[in-house]
C-alpha cells in the first residue's frame, strides 16, 4: 500500500531522493505497518522523533508501536521543536 | 537586591526627571516588570482614561532578574492602557535595552503627561535628561536608533518608535535594538501620543543579588537544563519559532485567509525549513544565522537577508541588510492569514514592521480582514484609492504594508486595526479580534484551549498569556488532546498564572519549555530579599492576573467580552483533523470562572480578592 511520510526540520535528510515535495515521500509499505516500524525501517533516529502525527493527529509513544497505518495515510515527524 | 530599588519618574508635561525609591511592599507582592509596573499603573491611573490622553501613563519596566546572570534575562516590558484595546497593555520585548536600563540602576521608568514638542530621554547610569527630538521626529526606528547611538555612544541601547507611532497607527510598537519589539496592543501609539520619540540607555552600575553564590548555583543549574533539553538546546536555536508553521498546518489549526480556512497550501513555502533553503534566484538562503538576546543561551532569533533583486527591494539598498527575520507569528499573520506564500515578500513586510514600528500580528490580520472586505465588495477601489487588496497577492500585501507604515492613503485605515475597519464598512464579524486585538497563529477550532486563552486574555487575544499549545500540541509538560475541552480551564489558569510570574521576573517565557517553577523560583529566591518559594511565585502570578482583570472590569470590560469571533464559534473547520469542529468556549468558560474564584459573569469575588490581598 502507498502511504506518505512527511519529515521536517533536521529529519528532512532522511527523505529519499525521489520526494513528492520538500517534505513528503510516497512510500510503498506492507500491510500492518506501524509508525514505530516505519521509523525503524527508514533508519530515523528514534530519539529525534519527538512529534509524530498520523493524519495530523498526535500519537503517544505507545500508540506509535501499535497503531496500524492505512492506505493513503500520512505520517508526519518532527525532531524536538517549539515556538511561540 | 535583584531590584535596584530606584524608579525614574519622567513628567513629560513639566520636562522633569526625578528619582524615587521603589515601593518594596509592592515589589514583594508583585515581583517586578509586568506585575510591579501594572501595580504602579493601576494605583496611579484612572481606569476610564483615554489611552491617548496625557493622563494615561506609560511604564518601561524590568524584573529583578533582568540584566543578571539568569538565563534569558534580557526581558523588559511596556505597561500602559492599550491604544488598540482600551484594556491593560503589557508588551514584552527582548534584545539588550532592558538589561542596559537595569544596569544603569533603574527598575522602572514612569512616563506621565505629554511633552509640548517631540523629545527623547537619555539615561547614563543615574543621569537622566530630556532632549529636543525635533530633528528625529519623522524618522524611522532604524534611522532614529542609528542617530542616537552616534550621538550618545555606540555602547548604549535604544528603544524608539517609528513613523507609525507618531502618526497614530493604533498598533504601533516600541522597538529596541533595531528589531526587537514590545509589539502588541499599541504601546508605541501611547508613546507617540506623549511626543516621546526614544529612550537611550547606557548602564555600568550592575545588578546586585541577595546571595551571589546561591544565585550562581541556581542560574547555573537552569542553564544546564536549558542546554541539555532537546527543545531549548537544539530545536529552537536551529529552526526558531518558525518551525511551527508546518506543525500547526498539519494539525489543521493554521488560520488562513482571515480564518476562513484552517490549513494553508503555502505553509511549506514560508516556514522555518524554507528559510534554510537556498533560493532559486540567487542561490542564497533567506536565513543568515540565529542570534540571542541578552544573557540567552537559547538563541532562537532569526537573522535574514533578502534577495536584493526581489521586486520589493530592488534598487533599495537599505533593505539589503541582515536584520531581524521572520518569527512564526509574523510569518503567519503576513503570510497564511493573507494567503501570501512568497517568503521574500513576508520578510520585506516584517522589515517594514521593524522600520516603521508596527505589530506584525495586528497588521497582517488587519490586511487579511481588508482583503476579505475587498473580496465581498464591502470595500472597492473607490475606498482604497485604487489599491488592490486581493488575497494571495504578494504585490498587494507589500504595497499596503508600506502605505500603513508611512500613514499614506488607505494605509491610514489599515492603521486602525481590523475591529474599527470592519465596523466602519459594516462587517464587524470579519474582524478576528478579542477585546479589539487580533488573535495570533493558532486556530481555536483545532486547538480548543487556545480559544479560552484568547477569550480571557487580559490584553486582548494573545498566545503569550497562556500558551497551551505547549501541552495540546507539543506535550510540554504533559500531552493533552487539542480537540477536547475537558481539563482546559485548569490548564489555561495554570499557564496564565505561571506566565505572569515569569514575565514579572524579567526572563523569557521560552525557558518554560524546559524549566519548571521549581527551577525558576530558586533563581528569584537567591536574587531577591525574602523567601521566594514555588508556592509564593504561583500566588504572585495569580495576584497579577486578578489585578489586571480588576482593572479591565473597572475600565468597562465585562464577561461578555470574554468571547471569540463568531467565525470560530459557528463556522466549522473545513479540512484537516479538526474538520467539523468549532471552538466550544461555552464548555470551558464557566469552569474557568469557577476555578478563578470569579462570579458567573466574570467578576473576581470579594473572597478571591481578599485571599490575594487585592
Amino acid at each position: 500500500m502507498n502511504i506518505k511520510l512527511k519529515l521536517y526540520a533536521s529529519l528532512m535528510r532522511y527523505l529519499p531522493d525521489d520526494v513528492a515535495d520538500r517534505h513528503t515521500a510516497v512510500l510503498n509499505v506492507p500491510e500492518g505497518m506501524t509508525p514505530a516500524k516505519l521509523i525503524e525501517d527508514r533508519k530515523l533516529p528514534k530519539e529525534s522523533c519527538f512529534l509524530v502525527l498520523l493524519n495530523g493527529v498526535y500519537l503517544t509513544p505507545a500508540e506509535r508501536e501499535t497503531r496500524q497505518i492505512q492506505e493513503g495515510d500520512a505520517v508526519a515527524i518532527w525532531p524536538p521543536i517549539a515556538g511561540g | 537586591m535583584g531590584w535596584t530599588q530606584k524608579i525614574l519618574r519622567v513628567n513629560l508635561t513639566k520636562g522633569t526627571c526625578e528619582s524615587e525609591p521603589l515601593n518594596m511592599q509592592w515589589a514583594n507582592d508583585y515581583l517586578g516588570s509586568r506585575g510591579l509596573a501594572t501595580k504602579y499603573f493601576v494605583e496611579e491611573t484612572d481606569p476610564k482614561v483615554d489611552p491617548l490622553s496625557p493622563d494615561n501613563k506609560m511604564i518601561f519596566a524590568t524584573g529583578p532578574l533582568t540584566g543578571t546572570a539568569s538565563p534569558t534575562s534580557g526581558r523588559w516590558t511596556v505597561v500602559c492602557k492599550g491604544a488598540l484595546t482600551g484594556a491593560i497593555a503589557c508588551s514584552n520585548s527582548g534584545g539588550f535595552f532592558g538589561a542596559e536600563m537595569k544596569n544603569a540602576g533603574w527598575d522602572m521608568i514612569i512616563f506621565e503627561g505629554k511633552s509640548a514638542k517631540p523629545v527623547y530621554l537619555t539615561i547614563e547610569n543615574d543621569q537622566a535628561e530630556l532632549h529636543d527630538a525635533g530633528d528625529l521626529w519623522g524618522k524611522s526606528v532604524w534611522e532614529c536608533e542609528s542617530e542616537l547611538l552616534k550621538r550618545h555612544g555606540e555602547e548604549g541601547r535604544v528603544a524608539s518608535i517609528g513613523q507609525a507611532g507618531e502618526s497614530g497607527c493604533l498598533y504601533a510598537a516600541v522597538v529596541n535594538d533595531m528589531d526587537r519589539a514590545a509589539g502588541r496592543s499599541g504601546v508605541g501609539t501611547v508613546m507617540g501620543s506623549k511626543n516621546l520619540k526614544a529612550v537611550f540607555s547606557r548602564g555600568t552600575v550592575g545588578v546586585k543579588v541577595k546571595d551571589p553564590m546561591g544565585f550562581m548555583k541556581a542560574t547555573g543549574a537552569a542553564k544546564k537544563i536549558l542546554a541539555e533539553n532537546a527543545v531549548t538546546g537544539e530545536g529552537l536555536p536551529t529552526y526558531g519559532t518558525q518551525v511551527l508553521m508546518n506543525v500547526i498546518n498539519e494539525l489543521g489549526a493554521l488560520p488562513s485567509h482571515n480564518a476562513a480556512d484552517v490549513q494553508f497550501d503555502g505553509a511549506a513555502q514560508i516556514g522555518g525549513e524554507a528559510m534554510h533553503a537556498k533560493r532559486e534566484t540567487d542561490g542564497k538562503a533567506n536565513l543568515v544565522s540565529n542570534a540571542a538576546c541578552f544573557g540567552c543561551p537559547i538563541s532562537c532569533q532569526r537573522r535574514s537577508q533578502m534577495d536584493p533583486n526581489h521586486f520589493t527591494v530592488k534598487d533599495r539598498e537599505k533593505y539589503h541588510i541582515v536584520s531581524g527575520g521572520l518569527e512564526y507569528e509574523a510569518a503567519w499573520a503576513l503570510g497564511a492569514a493573507t494567503g501570501v506564500s512568497d517568503l521574500e515578500t513576508l520578510t520585506f513586510c516584517n522589515f517594514i514592521c521593524n522600520e516603521y514600528g508596527m505589530d506584525p500580528i495586528t497588521l497582517g490580520s488587519t490586511v487579511a480582514a481588508a482583503m476579505e472586505l475587498y473580496k465581498v465588495g464591502a470595500i472597492t477601489d473607490k475606498e482604497t484609492g485604487g489599491v488592490s487588496l486581493t488575497f494571495d497577492s504578494p504585490q498587494d500585501l507589500a504595497t499596503i504594508c508600506e502605505m500603513t507604515g508611512k500613514g499614506e492613503g488607505f494605509g491610514k485605515e489599515i492603521a486602525m486595526g481590523s475591529k474599527r475597519l470592519c465596523e466602519k464598512y459594516g462587517r464587524p464579524e470579519l474582524s478576528m479580534t478579542v477585546k479589539g486585538q487580533e488573535f495570533p497563529a493558532y486556530d481555536p477550532r483545532g486547538i480548543q484551549g487556545m480559544g479560552l486563552t484568547y477569550a480571557t486574555s487580559n490584553r486582548g487575544a494573545c498566545h503569550l498569556r497562556s500558551y497551551t499549545v505547549a501541552s495540546e500540541v507539543l506535550g510540554i509538560p504533559e500531552k493533552t488532546d487539542p480537540h477536547v475541552t475537558e481539563g482546559k480551564a485548569g490548564l489555561v489558569k495554570a499557564f496564565q498564572d505561571a506566565t505572569a510570574l515569569v514575565d514579572a521576573s524579567g526572563t523569557c517565557i521560552f525557558t518554560t519549555f524546559a524549566l519548571s517553577m521549581e527551577d525558576i523560583a530558586p533563581q528569584i529566591n537567591a536574587a531577591c530579599e525574602g523567601d521566594w518559594s514555588t508556592e509564593r511565585c504561583m500566588e504572585v502570578g495569580e495576584r497579577i492576573w486578578n489585578m489586571e482583570r480588576v482593572y479591565n472590569n473597572a475600565a468597562g470590560f465585562t464577561g461578555a467580552d470574554d468571547t471569540l469571533p463568531q467565525r470560530l464559534l459557528k463556522d466549522a473547520a473545513k479540512t484537516g483533523p479538526a474538520e467539523g469542529l468549532v471552538n466550544k468556549l461555552d464548555e470551558m468558560l464557566p469552569e474557568y470562572y469557577s476555578l478563578r474564584g470569579w462570579s458567573a459573569d466574570g467578576v473576581p469575588t470579594s473572597e478571591t480578592l481578599g485571599r490575594l490581598g487585592l
